[in-house]
């Protein structure tokens, strides 16, 4: 079975909110009619948006850390907000693990709302259906656009790349490896939903730089039969790998 | 939460119709077997179930307005095997069915003996159709119960209490109006149904005070640190992601102050039991006196008073007690960085510090 999914790598997002931004223009302009929003270029905006990038800070100071943290609707593989949905309007799909809300079934009752626990869902104030992230279901089966262009628009919008896309269930996917090799967890295992979003965790890059490594102690510039300035005291490294 | 008055109107007159129904068969089963006697049954059975059909109705009225697309609300009886919220759908027409059959069977005297056993009423079939009816009831009563109740998330809602405080309260609301009802259509069962509406009253403030005092030391099974996947335990969050608010903001706090939460919740608890033990107290007392005075006159208007002000302050704290329970702003809400600047002092206390 295809569990489609996305994998975010928080240790690259840099909180740029484009994802936010390309979702929102891409699903605000598809058959499924507008996201509403209100006050939009005025005091107070709010609206409706499938995905939204939230900060954190993390440690205490100065041993702090900026995360920025983008957030959409997990799809979960047993995904609480679908039982409890009077109408089928909400339900999630054999073929590839999407959860979807069929706008023209929902009776905007919020019943779902309540039920994520990750808070996901939202309703269009206006059209009053309830909406969340649908991994661009519009998008990714399109066969007008380009192979490569067959994701989510928050994927393709992505300036770090650290927006990945496909298969959970397939061992060999990039998103399996990318969760196998660097860590991918899911939110809140505790309560069983078992998420098919994961994260990718922050991690600590550091590389040992010997300072002979910098500085050629011998002579890089032998060629002009020059010598450099000897300031390391005893064998160096090109005493080792040169002669 | 936010509180929806449309929900809120839903269950507490849903609960008010169901608990006078109840009184209702409970009069006709003592009778049934000899303890009291009615005079004039049709009239009492076929009016009080008009009662009832009439709260009952106005709360089914009242849940249309919650949703965000009323005309479609045939809909929601669709997904009855996994949810809460659709059963009731179904079960609440079919409860005013059977109300509406009970009334109209006492109201014209249909009622054949079924059974073929002799009893001081003519028949059975009405005392069948209100058992049937107190099944269905019940069943009512815990599907409103359990739309709360199933979400496990919601750990303060996640118990067995919510269903014992939805029935208790619904039923105890039920007794004081049959008890007014009672003082105006049948003086003597005034005091059958204000003994009643004290034992139910006290009932539910037992469960009231035990959910209370569970939700008071509940361990949050999440945590800000889950939510996000970091294990450090000073996370802050710096954004939400949006500026002026989201469904998420508007849907899931209420926005009040917090003071203004505690009030409510102390309101509710001297208002919904001492208060109204207090008066049935009271109007007992005067009903005795009336009876001493040989005043029936005199006792029927007090009861009827008493009963029906303590009526309006039940189903007044019941309403407020359900928006209590919205009043829980949702532990996972808050460990999802879901909160607002004003709603930052809610989170305090023991959410987010104790992370
Ligand atoms: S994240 Fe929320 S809305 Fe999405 S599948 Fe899971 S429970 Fe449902
Ligand atoms: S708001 Fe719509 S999708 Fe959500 S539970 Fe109600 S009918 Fe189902």
């Amino acid at each position: 079975m295809t569990q489609l999914a996305l994998v975010i790598d928080l240790n690259v997002c840099v909180g740029c909110h484009a994802c936010v931004t390309s979702c929102k223009q891409w699903n605000t302009s598809g058959p499924a009619g507008y996201m509403s929003d209100d006050n939009p270029y005025d005091k107070d905006p709010t609206g409706t948006f499938f995905n939204r990038v939230q900060t954190f800070e993390v440690g205490d100071y100065p041993n702090t850390e900026t995360v920025h943290f983008p957030k959409s609707c997990l799809h979960c593989e047993d995904p609480p907000c679908v039982p409890v949905c009077p109408t089928g309007a909400s339900y999630k799909r054999e073929s590839d693990g999407i959860v979807l809300v069929d706008y023209d079934k929902c009776i905007g009752c919020k019943y779902c709302s309540w039920a994520c626990p990750y808070g996901m869902r939202e309703i269009d104030e206006h059209q009053k259906v309830m909406k969340k992230c649908t991994l661009c279901v519009d998008r990714i089966y399109d066969t007008s656009l380009p192979e490569a262009e067959r994701k989510p628009a928050c994927v393709m919008a992505c300036p770090t790349n650290a927006r990945l896309f496909g298969d959970v269930h397939d061992p060999e996917s990039e998103v399996s490896l990318a969760i196998r090799e660097r860590g991918g967890y899911p939110l809140m295992p505790e309560w069983g939903t078992k998420p098919a979003n994961h994260y990718l965790p922050r991690r600590k890059t550091r590389i040992t730089i010997h300072e002979d490594e910098l500085i050629r102690a011998d002579n890089p510039l032998k060629k002009e039969r020059k010598q450099a300035p000897h300031t390391i005291e005893g064998p160096t490294l090109d005493d080792s790998t040169m002669w | 939460m936010h509180p929806a008055f449309s929900v809120i109107f839903l269950t507490t007159l849903s609960g008010v119709g169901q608990g006078l129904f109840l009184a209702l068969v409970t009069a006709q089963s003592y009778a049934a077997v000899g303890f009291i006697e009615l005079h004039n049954p049709s009239a009492f059975f076929g009016i009080g179930s008009l009662i009832a059909l009439l709260f009952l109705g106005a709360g089914l009225f009242a849940s249309f307005f919650h949703l965000g697309h009323p005309e479609r609300a045939w809909r929601s009886i669709a997904r009855w095997r996994t949810s809460w919220l659709s059963r009731e759908v179904i079960v609440l027409p079919l409860f005013m069915g059977v109300v509406f059959i009970y009334g109209v069977l006492h109201y014209f005297g249909w009622d054949p003996n079924v059974l073929g056993v002799s009893n001081p009423l003519q028949g059975q079939l009405s005392l069948l159709v209100g058992l049937v009816g107190t099944v269905i009831c019940f069943a009512l009563f815990v599907c409103t119960a359990m739309i709360y109740a199933c979400i496990k998330f919601l750990q303060e809602w996640h118990t067995p209490l919510t269903v014992a405080n939805y029935t208790l309260l619904g039923t105890a609301s039920g007794f004081t109006l049959a008890t007014a009802y009672a003082a105006i259509q049948a003086p003597h069962l005034t005091t059958l149904y204000a003994i009643w509406a004290v034992i139910i009253t006290l009932a539910a403030l037992v469960t009231r005070v035990w959910s209370l005092l569970r939700n008071r030391r509940i361990q949050y099974k999440s945590s800000l640190r889950t939510a996000v996947g970091i294990s450090h335990s000073n996370i802050v969050q710096k954004s939400q992601g949006f500026m002026a608010g989201s469904f998420n903001t508007r849907e899931f706090f209420h926005g009040a102050p917090r003071q203004v939460f505690l009030a409510i919740k102390w309101t509710f608890l001297v208002l919904v039991f001492p208060v109204p033990l207090l008066l049935l107290a009271a109007g007992m007392a005067s009903s005795r006196a009336a009876n001493v005075r040989g005043s029936r006159r005199s006792y029927r208007r007090d009861f009827a008073t008493i009963g029906l002000s303590l009526f309006v302050m039940a189903t007044e704290t019941h309403r407020k007690k359900i928006w209590d329970l919205y009043g829980q702003v949702p532990a996972y809400m808050l460990f999802n960085g879901l909160f607002g600047h004003s709603q930052l002092h809610q989170a305090q206390p023991r959410t987010i510090l104790h992370t």
